[in-house]
């Protein structure tokens, strides 16, 4: 579960952006030979029609998310082990019953845990004594080895999305809402679409706003004059680096 | 429902920094998410969690903030209250005896 401490948790949102992995035990009702259970897995690898379950926080609106994979980890009687890659907001107990219901013989979820939430996986996850003992450190020992382990900058986790390196006189601009043009940029990670969400980063690596971009990152890149990502939500405070804009 | 070839994973994609113009950044001003002051850290800090089986997530953050003498935190998400804990998803394999009772943890061989 990714923990987002004071200003990180401005980025929740675009770490949404991300895609997680899980792993779950799937329970069928009545036995199904291994070809045909593939074959239906198979089926549901790609976008899909989704409606929340009935105790769900969202809204009950069928929703189409995408799911990247799912692997048969291991299968024991009616009982499947799953490895899912999928959407941010799919809802797996309802994937695994909506499989159930295309295999016909009904199913339900078991067991679930997840192995990955965007570019956090859990073999790196660190347990609350983990973290308490690096605060005890950091105490007695004034050591701030571990606690920097146990906490990592917020851009880690948005590792996952394209970023776009912003010149240090644009920086401002963009700290005030101001849209990045392609004059105010020096580097971009390449190919991403237009529409798809971006980081914008300072040439420091440090975060400057989110947002998404209007252009694909060819035009981006090779474009003279116009905007390149609409800011969305900005990260950095205004007056960390110094006003080069001047107002009309 | 489509059965056609594996969406692009976004944990598999692969990007190439390409150079529009070449850039310059002063220290003067700005810090590299790395080289953030301690505090200036905790407050730009993402921890990946393995929640414990029990507790609610608010409850886990309200013990973080505490410990770490915040204000804001929040979890994008949470799972795992069945107590299964899978270390290393490469070698573990579920012991299906120990499903049966619901005490028990995925085991690791």
């Amino acid at each position: 579960m990714p923990v987002c401490i004071g200003n990180a948790s401005r980025i929740i949102e675009y770490m949404h952006f991300c895609g997680k992995e899980y792993v779950a035990v799937a329970e069928l009702h009545k036995h199904v030979g291994k070809e045909e259970l593939s074959k239906v897995l198979a089926m549901f690898v790609g976008e899909i029609y989704q409606r929340p379950p009935l105790r769900s926080s969202v809204a009950r609106r069928v929703r189409r998310r995408t799911i990247y994979y799912i692997d048969q980890l291991e299968a024991e009687d009616r009982r499947v082990l799953l490895m899912i890659g999928c959407e941010s907001g799919t809802y797996i107990r309802k994937l695994i019953h909506d499989i159930g219901q295309i295999l016909g013989v009904g199913a339900h979820m078991a067991e679930l845990r997840r192995t990955r939430d965007g570019a956090l996986i859990e073999v790196e996850s660190f347990t609350l004594y983990d973290v308490a003992e690096a605060v005890q450190e950091l105490r007695e020992r004034k050591d701030e080895a571990k606690i920097r382990k146990v906490i990592r900058p917020f851009e880690d986790a948005l590792q996952l999305l394209p970023s776009i390196y912003i010149k240090d006189s644009a920086v401002d601009a963009v700290c005030h809402g101001a849209s990045v043009s392609v004059k105010g940029i020096s580097k971009l990670d390449t190919p991403f679409s237009e529409r798809e969400p971006v980081v914008v980063k300072s040439l420091k690596g440090e975060c400057v706003a989110l947002g998404r971009a209007t252009r694909d990152s060819d035009w981006i890149l090779r474009g003279e004059s116009g905007i390149a990502v609409e800011v969305r939500r900005v990260i950095m405070r205004s007056g960390t680096y110094p006003r080069m804009w001047r107002t009309h | 429902m489509s059965t056609a070839s594996r969406p692009a994973v976004p944990w598999l994609r692969k990007f190439i920094t390409a150079e529009r113009e070449r850039g310059e950044t002063s220290a003067a001003y700005g810090c590299g998410p790395q080289d953030r002051p301690l505090k200036q850290h905790i407050i730009n800090g993402v921890i990946n969690l393995d929640k414990p089986a029990g507790p609610t997530s608010h409850e886990v953050v309200a013990w973080l903030k505490k410990m770490l003498d915040v204000e804001v935190a929040g979890h994008s998400g949470t799972l795992g209250k069945t107590g299964i804990s899978w270390r290393d998803r490469y070698v573990a394999r579920l012991h299906w005896k120990c499903l049966e009772d619901h005490r028990v943890h995925a085991l690791l061989w």
